[in-house]
């Protein structure tokens, strides 16, 4: 039996003890939405519920950090332009200037029929509307030799935090000319251009630090996102370090052993000396133990991004099959925006607006080498389909590749300021 | 911020004694210079504010100095301490435009080639003339598309909700790479929208977005945006 809403509430604030903001009171029948996740897309979503709403819907935000570090960026980390403490944002103030319940625990159930979701710290939250944000898992096996127990072996550095700092000090303590091989994404995955950013990023380190070391990309894909321009920059900024073995030459059957630090590919061994292994990807877990799974992803809606299996539950960002948009952080915080007005029509009688989206996505190559993809998108009954879209341009001048670094910058302050209400 | 505005009269100060002469500026290779900036800033005669402040007057303006036009602190304050714009502050300004008055809204990376400056502001001089503080203020003709979309009244609910696909990349506390847009006038707004669809202004991410907007979202952003602090 669900607990009622007055024990809920009870509950909820004893769990996030006394945050420093005083608890908004709440009528008991507002309606009560859900959100798991505290990226791009649950983050968004919780604060554009409760501004559109102006309070009349309660918000519960579930994630379990404290400080949240954006995968996006986090690749600049890895080249040295940022450091970590500037990739960190806390939730203070969506708890204190936006009334949202912030709660830092694990869901690890939903009750569609109950319409409750389970925390590991024994809570059960009742929702009218539940918002699923909860970015990837692996596949596990995808990489047949690589576990998320060999994850300080063979780092993945594919959720930000300490798995990118890891990353980093093996590239900084690799010996001299040593290599350091990335195992590739087969589609679809998160960030479509990230490993080849990370790329680039790795081998603006050693060519600072470690000259003549050598960087192998095991690829399991015919091509990838913004191929020509970022080869074209590699030829530019680090000829002769980088190779890319592709399926022609047995990319899709890789195996690795992350004891002896090689990588079978095809039957040939080659011993490495750092080893990023990102391997394939589905939703996060809590999409599949709600079944609202079909395969490893979440299929959706593109009008209001509600799940095909359950219109009460809404799915953002990466765990969801919507249609064309990438994978990425512009795209959940985009969808969000769209899901929460969906939701607060529903709920709270605003207005509906037609849905919109966008998605802009910076890399960076090397010092002030920034380049740029992007794309405008319709709902359809097929899905969430582009409509009009462009890419930087191989031979661009100095200053434009500077004017779109400086502009990714903006970017994150922006889009950080949107997800977190503060700058 | 008052600091911040007394420092920059320092440093202008200390500077200008420091400093060797200016170049020899040559207006009509000026003019070639100028094209980056006429995106934003109007000049000469009829010119109106548009996303920056028109130039018309410029020489021995007070800095920050229109009253129809919002201003960053940075310059409100250096205004208010009696600077006035001069061939010399002009030129540091366009060396280092986030360096000379931090927090300047003016989005620009500057011009460090000090020949290429000197051709730009004289032909600034040329152009902008000289300030007139009894001159009545501007009345340039607004262009028809502008003026067809300046008449709708926007439907703020909806602004509000379109808003959201610009505060993805536009921070309401202006960084120096991505220009702030909160609270501009609507007539100023509206024209930075159009000046893209008329490919007056040309940017990838904004042409592409404002493309798909029609006169009334424009309309409906404007008037949102004009009420946020």
């Amino acid at each position: 039996m669900p607990l009622d809403r007055r024990q809920f509430l009870g509950s909820a604030a004893a769990l996030t003890a006394t945050l420093a903001a005083p608890m908004v009171a709440r009528a008991q029948t507002a309606p009560h939405v859900v959100v798991v996740g505290g990226g791009a897309g649950g983050a968004t979503a919780a604060r554009y519920v409760a501004t559109g709403s102006n309070g009349a819907i309660n918000v519960t935000l579930v994630e379990p950090s404290r400080a949240y570090y954006t995968c996006f960026f986090s690749n600049l980390y890895l080249g040295g332009f940022l450091n970590m403490d500037s990739l960190g944002h806390s939730y203070g103030t969506l708890a204190s200037n936006f009334g949202i319940n912030v709660v830092h625990d694990w869901a690890i159930g939903v009750d569609r029929d109950a319409k409750t979701v389970t925390l590991a710290g024994g809570a059960t939250l009742s929702y009218d509307r539940l918002v699923l944000s909860p970015g990837i898992d692996f596949v596990e096996g995808s990489v047949p030799g690589w576990s998320t127990a060999a994850q300080n072996a063979m780092p993945h550095a594919y959720k930000a935090g300490s798995q990118t700092e890891l990353l980093r000090a093996q590239v900084m303590n690799m010996r001299e000319g040593g290599v350091f091989a990335m195992v590739a994404p087969p589609n679809p995955y998160r960030c479509p251009p990230g490993p080849y950013e990370r790329v680039s990023m790795v081998a603006h380190m050693l060519k600072q630090n470690n000259p003549t070391a050598k960087i192998l990309i095991v690829d399991p894909k015919e091509s990838f996102s913004k191929q020509g321009l970022f080869e074209d920059g590699w030829q530019r900024h680090y000829t002769g370090m980088i190779e890319r073995i592709g399926p022609d030459f047995g990319a899709t059957n890789v195996s690795v052993d992350p004891d002896a630090m090689t990588i079978n590919i095809d039957g040939n061994v080659e011993q490495v000396d750092v080893c990023n292994v990102i391997p394939a990807q589905r939703a996060g877990k809590i999409a599949e133990m709600a079944g609202i799974t079909d395969g490893n992803w979440a299929p959706v809606s593109a009008y209001d991004l509600a799940s095909k299996m359950d219109e009460n539950i809404h799915v953002l960002g990466d765990a969801a099959a919507q249609g064309d948009m990438p994978k990425s952080g512009f795209s959940a915080n985009s969808q969000a925006k769209v899901c929460a007005n969906a939701i607060v029509a529903a709920l709270a009688g605003g207005r509906a607006f037609p849905p919109r989206f966008a998605n802009t996505c910076w890399s960076l190559i090397d010092t002030n080498d920034g380049i740029k993809v992007g794309a405008t998108y319709e709902a359809t009954d097929e899905g969430i389909k582009s409509t009009s879209s462009f890419v930087s341009q191989v031979g661009e001048d100095a200053a434009t590749r500077e004017t779109t670094y400086r502009e990714s910058l903006g970017w994150y302050d922006a889009i950080t300021e949107d997800m977190f209400g503060t700058a | 911020m008052r600091q911040i505005g007394q420092f920059g009269l320092a440093v202008a100060f200390l500077t200008a004694l420091s400093s060797p002469a200016l170049s020899e500026g040559d207006a009509s290779r000026g003019e070639a210079a100028y094209r980056p900036c006429a995106a934003c800033h109007m000049i000469g005669e009829g010119a109106i504010n548009r996303v920056g402040p028109h130039l018309e007057g410029l020489m021995g303006r007070p800095v920050g100095g229109l009253s129809d036009y919002r201003y960053s602190d940075t310059l409100v304050n250096a205004g208010a301490n009696g600077v006035t714009w001069t061939e010399d502050n002009l030129d540091r300004f366009l060396e280092d435009p986030q360096g000379y008055y931090r927090g300047t809204r003016m989005v620009f990376r500057g011009i460090s080639d000090a020949q290429t400056r000197a051709d730009l502001v004289a032909y600034i001089v040329q152009e902008a003339g000289s300030y007139d503080s009894a001159a009545a203020p501007s009345t340039g003709e607004v262009p028809p598309e502008i003026a067809a979309v300046l008449a709708i009244e926007g439907d703020f609910a909806y602004g509000e909700y379109l808003s959201s696909e610009c505060t993805a990349c536009h921070a309401n506390q202006s960084g120096g790479d991505i220009p702030g847009i909160a609270g501009l006038a609507p007539s100023t707004f509206i024209h930075a929208l159009m000046s893209y669809k008329i490919g007056e202004r040309e940017h990838q991410v904004m042409t592409m977005l404002v493309n798909r907007l029609g006169d009334e979202e424009i309309a409906a952003l404007a008037a949102y945006f004009a009420t946020v602090e």
